[in-house]
């Protein structure tokens, strides 16, 4: 039992310390030079975004809108209003010296809070304040909540359009190109016949076949659908068909002398083996649907945030056009974000700590 | 380490060491240069519950014979049985110790337990045999914990339990010591030879270790270069539990060396 209790020793603070590494990662993530060690008093960088939001806060409110011969820019004071309110809010955290839950959370983003709104400011003395950038190029921040408060329903309804068409060619694809890729890599005859052809035709872009689509497809909808799909099917395969071939042959001798089947070698040890990859996989596909999706609205859907950016270029509303932009930058951050959740999750045994 | 006092009644009676017999067996592996013969006409019996060792220089070929008897590969020449039927396939019966412990790093420890009785679609009613596997090598309270956070010697242990779950009349022991540093080693021979005598399996073990293969065996077989032919057997005539310093040993390992080709060195 002695080298057991030994072994255990050895063991143990990595067991029984699960969530004490979590506790030091993000102690570290402390900019250590403006925050004090041991309890601070008093939560100085949180005092000093507090200040930098009322600045421009008071700046939006206060400096007159440059007029550059139409209607003044809507939502000028609201748009003060809701920065001196962040500002009043995040001077309640820092006075709190930021031990709340609330607090705890926004530390490590500290330098952040004081960036934001400083480039805030530049962005509204540059449009609204001073027109230094051509005013129907470039428009201002309240401009942003000028399109939320107008047009909130059909942009709302492109994002849902993008989502539902991206949801289905991603699902589709990164499907067919799982299965794909555990079927190349496992039966010998389909690695001979489907991987050359998938090593000359995945690299094709999937928009290069945007027009071929449209024509063979009965549908607009269903050409980007398919579209989408072919886009995430390539990374996913290909990946998928390295990971299987890649597992580490022992793990099969393993499985065989305890008498698995072949089923259970492909589903119970080349699948889990493969994930990893698998996973990379998925991540470069997201990234590839993202475009062609974007691509795909523009072109010929009539639909979605690429069909919005389109209609607000050729209406001149710039102001939507950014709008949209901003609205794509949270749902691509987010899903990809999401992955990685779901990634973490299911790879939760591949880190250092584990959690339980 | 091995707690004897949890003995299963069931599992005195249920096993008994297969008896193995490998007759005239050649092998040869296709090389890029050709075909390169491994073994040569290897012929060897393992009586029920027998621990037998199969000693000789690196990459003889003794693995490969482990991997035939296993049934991972057939043999290109002779015959191979197990209680007098033909090995052409790998069996639960006959389960594979390797040097590596080649657990699944996505499954737990329990879970890598599991995998024979999972595989075969008995995982429901072997539950307990795997707690009992687990208790047997002592890592009951690292059922849940994940093999990358074991030692090297832990590991090992998961993979023999892994091995004993399924009740195996041969355990095949490919160097499965051989990694491990050499305090783990004299502690995990001892454990190995207890198991053994629990269990009642034949073992079959291929190691290059001289010592070991003395400490643990009934018989040592001694293996030529490549291709394996057999050199020498050695009978050990000592009883269990034996002790690394038995006079008789330092003699045995002197006859051993001498057939390794090492006299010079003793």
């Amino acid at each position: 039992m002695s080298s057991t209790t030994a072994d255990a020793s050895l063991a143990l603070p990595e067991l029984s310390g699960g969530p004490a590494p979590r506790q030091a990662a993000a102690a570290r993530s402390f900019p250590a030079a403006l925050d004090t060690p041991a309890p601070p008093r008093l939560w100085r960088t949180g005092l000093l975004a507090a200040g930098a939001w009322a600045l421009v806060g008071l700046l939006t409110l206060y400096w007159p809108n440059k007029v550059v011969g139409f209607s003044d820019w809507a939502f000028t004071s609201e748009l003060g209003a809701a920065l001196l309110a962040v500002a009043l809010a995040l001077a309640t955290v820092a006075l709190s010296a930021g031990h709340g839950r609330v607090g705890q959370r926004l530390r490590p983003a500290g330098q952040w809070l004081v960036a934001v709104p400083l480039l805030l400011a530049l962005w509204e003395l540059l449009t609204a304040k001073l027109a230094l950038l051509p005013s129907p190029f470039f428009a201002p921040p309240q401009s942003l909540i000028d399109v939320a408060y107008e047009d909130w329903s059909r942009l709302g309804l492109s994002t849902l359009h993008s989502l539902r068409l991206l949801a289905n060619g991603f699902v589709l694809g990164a499907l067919v190109g799982f299965v794909t890729g555990v079927w190349i890599g496992w039966s010998r005859i389909a690695g001979y016949w489907v991987h050359p052809l998938l090593r000359f035709l995945g690299p094709v872009p999937a928009s290069a076949l945007l027009p071929l689509a449209f024509f063979f497809a009965p549908s607009s909808y269903a050409a980007a659908v398919f579209l989408i799909a072919l886009a995430s099917f390539f990374p996913v395969a290909v990946l998928t068909w390295s990971g299987v071939a890649g597992v580490n042959k022992s793990y099969y001798d393993v499985a065989r002398t305890v008498g698995a089947s072949e089923w259970f070698l492909v589903l119970r040890v080349a699948i889990p083996a493969a994930l990893p990859q698998v996973f990379v996989g998925l991540f470069m596909a997201l990234g590839a649907s993202f475009s062609t999706l974007v691509t795909a609205e523009m072109m010929g859907v009539k639909a979605g945030l690429g069909w919005y950016l389109q209609w607000a270029q050729g209406w001149a509303a710039y102001a939507n056009m950014y709008a949209a932009l901003l609205v794509m930058a949270v749902l691509c951050s987010g899903l990809i974000t999401l992955l990685f959740t779901v990634r973490d999750r299911a790879l939760s045994w591949q880190k250092g700590t584990v959690k339980w | 380490m091995v707690d004897t006092a949890t003995a299963r009644p069931q599992a005195e009676a249920a096993r008994r060491g297969a008896q193995i017999e490998v007759r005239n067996v050649s092998h040869w592996f296709k090389v890029p240069s050709g075909v390169l013969q491994v073994l040569d006409g290897v012929d060897l019996q393992v009586a029920p519950g027998e621990f037998v060792a199969l000693l000789g220089p690196s990459g003889c070929g003794k693995s490969t014979l482990l991997r035939l008897v296993a049934g991972l590969e057939p043999a290109t020449a002779g015959e191979i049985t197990q209680d007098g039927e033909p090995i052409t396939r790998p069996d639960p019966s006959r389960i594979v110790v390797f040097q590596d412990p080649t657990l699944y790093p996505w499954r737990t420890v329990r879970d890598n337990v599991a995998l024979g009785p999972q595989a075969q679609g008995r995982l429901k009613e072997r539950q307990a045999r795997v707690d009992d596997a687990l208790r047997l090598v002592g890592l009951a309270e690292f059922a849940q914990a994940f093999p990358h956070q074991l030692s090297g010697g832990m590991a090992q242990r998961v993979a023999l339990a892994r091995a004993l779950v399924n009740d195996p009349q041969l355990l095949v022991l490919d160097e499965p010591l051989g990694k491990l540093d050499s305090l783990t080693r004299l502690q995990m021979q001892s454990e190995l030879v207890s198991l053994w005598q629990r269990e009642g399996f034949s073992a079959l073990l291929v190691t290059h270790d001289v010592e070991e293969a003395l400490f643990l065996a009934q018989r040592v077989i001694v293996f030529s270069d490549r291709p394996a032919r057999i050199a020498a057997e050695l009978h050990v005539d000592l009883p269990y539990p034996r002790h690394r310093g038995d006079p008789r040993l330092t003699e045995l390992r002197h006859q051993a060396l001498r057939h390794l080709g090492l006299d010079a060195s003793w």
